[in-house]
């Protein structure tokens, strides 16, 4: 089973966010940039999972600059085999499925895993687009997998429910919560990762389709208004009247 | 201009979010929503009155395969020859969308909550609802997937025509097992009005204290993530940076501390409402209405309370 894991970072989930160049640029002076958890959790576990049960190889991807690298080493430190870098600066979801399947075109893989979404742009977009360059069906948001023989049987999130369905690999799959259970790496992970390959490939020059053009912060909330907890008719009262929303 | 709308009609009623995506597209252009099923064209002719001149539906097939649903939707913007198309951005847009990106060669923008801006950048939820960005497409042809509960449907009163018509979805290279769809339940994504209890409720045993509230407004409810963690509560629950995000015009929540990551999928709802023992919880920095003291004595009052108004209203 070969199985490509696509991997992103992400700003630490507590980072607080602000704008330079005339807000068009996010200010990364001071980010503490992490694996993006859904790709970490869920993505890299469950392959590592499928590959424990039924044997091949788990490779990442990523597409960016070598600032990546730090994030790359710790999923081959949970227990990725080896990683490549595709090397150039993400832009946007258009441009990075298509790096990502340029690479994975030759690569013969049984089971593309992506996150749900990166938790910065929150785009969902690079896994859809992927099995649609790579021609394969695209489960999104499961909940759990399991694999029998070339046949995987999903659970995967629908309005308002769940559904069960199966599918023939290859495939490519986003993983939400439920997919796998997090793991923390260990001293001889860290160590073995140091001598697993990195490999970096040029970029096949994508174009990007979309940009953003500025950003801009909410508006501050004003004040909390307190309500005496012994008095719930008060809050109803303005919950019906001021605030409008019963 | 003309605009193509894809909603999903399968349900029991049309959701409000496909009310949402036509008023959405009638603000740019000349309205066609495609869709596919069983629907019956009264059920589907309510969207002529939210701004959709044509209705295509596609009969050969109900599901929601995310291949068969993007052929039909090219298939429909070739013929109406639309250059926009618009998804609401929940699980079905979610997967066809992107599926149709590149097979239409058209610029996606997802997460979208605005109508686009006079310069032609599009208004986009970012960094978990913490900021805005405003996006522009560079390619002819452009997707844009409109968050739920980001604009308000508008009547225009006019009519819709129906039309039957192949899409030339295909075969599915998916099968469906089973559909589990707890009955009774709002969708969180889709939900007005949200109950949501944290940690500080103790256990599962105590969640009659959300429940009761949340069937007396009428609400959906959710939880903070230890709590569906600990299997308190189900999974498709937990709301935040790494749950579901949800942007409802009423948020209750009942001790929650509002840790940065769970605000980052609840900051975008119109109204918080905080209810928690400790002043000092971060969660009052972002809620509107405070009340500081026991959930397991505020909880039940509230309820009663909403009761009485409902009653009396
Ligand atoms: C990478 C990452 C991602 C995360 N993603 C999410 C996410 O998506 N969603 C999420 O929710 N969390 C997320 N978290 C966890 C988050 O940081 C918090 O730990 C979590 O939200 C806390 O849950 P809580 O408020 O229910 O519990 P606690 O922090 O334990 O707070 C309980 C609160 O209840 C109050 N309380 C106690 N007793 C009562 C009472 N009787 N009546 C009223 N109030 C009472 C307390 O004062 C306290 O404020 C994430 C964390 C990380 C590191
Ligand atoms: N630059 C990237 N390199 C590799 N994988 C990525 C990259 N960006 C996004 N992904 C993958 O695509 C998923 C969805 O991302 P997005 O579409 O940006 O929300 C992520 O969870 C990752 O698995």
């Amino acid at each position: 089973m070969k199985i490509l894991v696509c991997i992103s970072k992400a700003p630490d989930t507590t980072t607080k966010i602000s704008f330079t160049d005339g807000d068009t640029k996010f200010d990364e002076s001071g980010v503490k940039y992490i694996v993006n958890p859904y790709d970490e959790w869920y993505a890299l576990v469950k392959g590592l999972e499928i590959k424990e049960a039924h044997g091949g190889t788990v490779t990442t991807v990523t597409v960016g600059t070598a600032e990546d690298e730090a994030t790359i080493r710790k999923a081959l430190a949970i227990g990725a085999d080896d990683a490549t870098r595709i090397d150039v600066k993400p832009e946007d979801g258009g441009q990075v499925a298509a790096e990502i399947a340029h690479f994975a075109k030759e690569g013969g893989y049984d089971l593309v895993l992506l996150g749900k979404e990166t938790i910065d742009y929150n785009g969902s977009q690079v896994g859809g687009m992927l099995a649609e360059h790579l021609d394969m069906p695209f489960i999104s948001l499961a909940e759990s997998m399991t694999i029998n023989g070339t046949t995987a049987t999903l659970d995967k999130e629908i309005i308002g429910g769940i559904q069960t369905v199966e599918a023939d690999l290859p495939l490519v799959v986003s993983c939400a919560k439920g997919m796998a259970e997090q793991r923390i790496p260990n001293m001889r992970g860290i160590m073995a990762a140091r001598k697993k390959p990195l490999n970096v490939v040029p970029s096949s020059n994508a174009a990007k389709q979309t940009s953003f053009e500025k950003y801009a912060l909410p508006a501050p909330k004003s004040a909390v208004k307190l309500i005496d907890p012994n008095n719930m008719d008060e809050l109803v009262e303005l919950l019906h009247n001021e605030a409008k929303v019963i | 201009m003309s605009v193509l709308v894809y909603i999903n009609s399968n349900g029991e009623k049309l959701a409000k979010s496909a009310f949402e995506v036509v008023t959405y597209a009638k603000k740019i252009g000349e309205v066609t929503v495609v869709t596919n099923g069983k629907a019956d064209d009264s059920k589907l002719a309510q969207l002529g009155k939210y701004g959709a001149s044509k209705i295509l539906v596609d009969r050969s097939f109900d599901g929601i395969d995310e291949q068969q649903i993007m052929r039909m939707v090219a298939t429909a913007a070739e013929k109406v020859g639309a250059n926009t198309i618009i998804f609401s951005d929940d699980l079905i847009g979610k997967a066809v969308a992107p599926r149709l990106s590149v097979k239409m060669n058209a610029g996606l923008i997802t997460g979208a909550n605005g109508i686009p801006k006079d310069d032609g950048t599009v208004p986009v939820s970012v960094f978990s609802g913490k900021a805005f960005g405003f996006v522009k497409v560079n390619t002819d042809k452009k997707i844009i997937a409109l968050l739920p509960n980001s604009i308000q449907p508008e009547e225009t009163g006019s009519e819709a025509t129906i039309e039957e018509f192949a899409g030339n979805a295909g075969d599915t290279r998916v099968k469906v097992k089973e559909t589990k769809l707890p009955d009774g339940d709002i969708p969180l994504p889709e939900a007005e009005l949200v109950v949501s209890g944290g940690r500080g409720l103790k256990g599962p045993e105590n969640w009659a204290l959300i429940t009761d509230l949340a069937e007396v407004l009428g609400a959906a409810t959710a939880c903070s993530r230890p709590v569906s963690d600990s299997d308190w509560r189900p999974h498709h629950e937990h709301v935040g940076q790494t749950g579901v995000a949800i942007a409802p015009n009423l948020y209750i929540a009942a001790g929650i501390s509002g840790a940065i990551q769970h605000l980052a999928g609840v900051n975008r709802s119109k109204v918080i409402v905080v209810i928690n023992t400790d002043a000092e919880a971060p969660f009052f920095k972002a809620a509107d209405y405070g009340v500081v003291g026991d959930a397991f004595e505020v909880l039940p009052r509230l309820t009663e309370a909403v009761k009485k108004f409902k009653a009396s209203n």
